[in-house]
């Protein structure tokens, strides 16, 4: 996808939710925002420190103070829950064992898992998957956690649960939150800004009040799901008929 | 297109995931070298690799040594030279037979799994999560495959040639009545210090074999199902492939 012109930022202990539909460029504006990918050109800069010309190492360092939701929860399917979650403690510091049991089991409480601990990741649910990985991206007491989509593919119960985890963590420990979605309802639920993007280019950015109250026709279109409007349902500006009777 | 812009890209193409894959292989022995080290990891991928290919080996060790016996048997009767059964079988099971053919099983039991298991991290975003939580991908997951693969594979290859020999011992001199002393006095004799470093030099070359192959397919497979289903079958006619060819190369450099 590409992206021109883009620029954005999210605000300190805010969540900030970027909306977009499929292909409008979201997934790669997260990538490049945490370093997985480096954009061909433009910077990124997280505490002040560009992102996309650091080292590795220092690159590393400071992805220790980032979390991140994976869209399919991405959880190591060979630990268990607890490991799972203990996983970058064990992995970066040197704390005991029975503290880092201390520190699971509270990550587990605040996602409402605790008992799972020794299950495996293909034994739960796809909501408690989500949660899961939420308690692998907490653990580390990150600053910022971005959420790669965190709602699709659950049912309206899970949905609710995980945007009330997104709200309640963001509040409790003041993370600053990055979501990337297509779910109106949930954004609505849980932004405090919202930026909507459209093939590679942000078409507005606000407020929850802003944002619905926008004029512009793309927007009303995209919060208010209508199949006709200014973004097309094809893909191709080739005419129908020109198509069919021509080629 | 024309015809030699096509083979120059085809060609490109090739040279180019080569060096890749060149830097892959180096870069993932590097970083097994530099800390932290994750002995943990490392023990298990060698009880993966190594551990639980013991049965498979022992099966084709011991059938081959003693297919080798009867077939060997067969052969020097007829010179009247039965008692040379015992070197053989040896010599052909410690030289050849031994590593390439332990080799060739583990890349099916455990080259094959190797790859769908990094092409199903891919798929999963596991990699991805590896990096954001500041591990570097390569060094978590591919540097204790390709060392467990150094380390497992000249052990597999001896325990092969010791059950080879033993079932070349079974049909000989048990079931065929060739001279008990004979097969084994002359074997002591026979056999050279070199003959043994020659195999399992070759066999440690295979373990690199297999383990890089079979990370790499991994590693740069298409992350859907297709995707991995191909890329583990490659892997594996690949890695085959490759150590019947460098099996001929690494001979003829050592006779």
């Amino acid at each position: 996808m590409v992206s021109n012109n883009l620029n954005c930022h999210f605000e300190k202990g805010k969540i900030t939710v970027i909306l977009g539909g499929s292909g409008s460029g979201k997934t790669s504006l997260l990538r490049q925002v945490t370093g997985l990918e480096k954009p061909d050109s433009g910077s990124v800069y997280f505490n002040g420190l560009d992102l996309t010309t650091m080292g590795r190492k220092k690159l590393y360092d400071t992805r220790k103070k980032m979390g991140m939701l994976f869209q399919g929860s991405a959880l190591f399917n060979y630990l268990n829950i607890f490991e799972n979650i203990a996983f970058p403690l064990r992995e970066h510091t040197k704390i005991a064992d029975n503290i880092i049991k201390t520190i699971v089991t509270m990550k587990l409480e605040m996602v409402g898992l605790r008992g799972t601990e020794k299950l495996m990741p293909s034994q739960l649910s796809g909501g408690m998957t989500k949660r899961v990985g939420l308690a692998r991206a907490i653990v580390m007491d990150p600053e910022i956690i971005f959420y790669d989509e965190p709602t699709s593919g659950l049912d309206p119960i899970s949905t609710g649960v995980i945007d009330k985890l997104i709200k309640d963590l963001n509040q409790a420990l003041n993370i600053t939150s990055v979501v990337v979605s297509h779910d109106i309802k949930s954004c609505f639920r849980i932004a405090d800004n919202i930026i909507i993007l459209f093939y590679g280019d942000i078409i507005a950015e606000g407020t929850v009040e802003e944002i619905k109250n926008s004029k512009d026709l793309r927007v009303k279109q995209f919060i208010n799901g209508e199949p006709e409007g200014p973004i097309p349902f094809t893909r191709t500006d080739k005419n129908y008929l020109d198509e069919i009777l021509f080629d | 297109m024309d015809i030699t812009a096509k083979f120059g890209r085809f060609t490109l193409n090739r040279l180019q995931i080569l060096g890749r894959s060149g830097i892959f292989l180096l870069a993932a022995i590097f970083q097994a070298f530099l800390p932290p080290f994750r002995i943990r990891r490392l023990v298990k991928e060698i009880e993966f690799i190594g551990s639980k290919s013991f049965l498979i080996v022992f099966v084709t060790a011991l059938f081959t040594g003693m297919v080798l016996g009867i077939q060997g048997y067969y052969s020097l009767s007829q010179f009247g030279a039965e008692a040379a059964l015992g070197v053989m079988v040896a010599l052909s099971i410690i030289r050849e037979l031994g590593p390439v053919l332990c080799s060739l099983m583990v890349a099916g039991r455990a080259g094959s799994a190797i790859t769908a298991e990094i092409g199903i991290m891919k798929i999963t975003d596991q990699f991805p999560a590896l990096e954001m939580m500041a591990i570097d991908p390569l060094k978590y997951v591919i540097s204790p495959k390709i060392i467990a693969g150094i380390l497992s594979l000249p052990l597999l290859t001896a325990f092969f040639n010791l059950v080879g020999i033993a079932g070349g011992y079974l049909v000989g001199v048990k079931l065929l009545g060739v001279n008990e002393g004979a097969y084994l006095g002359k074997m002591v004799l026979a056999i050279t210090f070199t003959d043994i470093y020659g195999g399992i030099l070759k066999s440690l070359c295979f373990g690199v074999l297999i383990t890089w192959i079979a990370s790499f397919m991994g590693f740069t497979a298409e992350p859907t199902t297709e995707g991995v289903s191909r890329a583990t079958t490659n892997a594996v006619v690949l890695i085959s492939l490759s150590i019947l060819i460098v099996d001929y190369i690494l001979t003829s450099l050592l006779l």
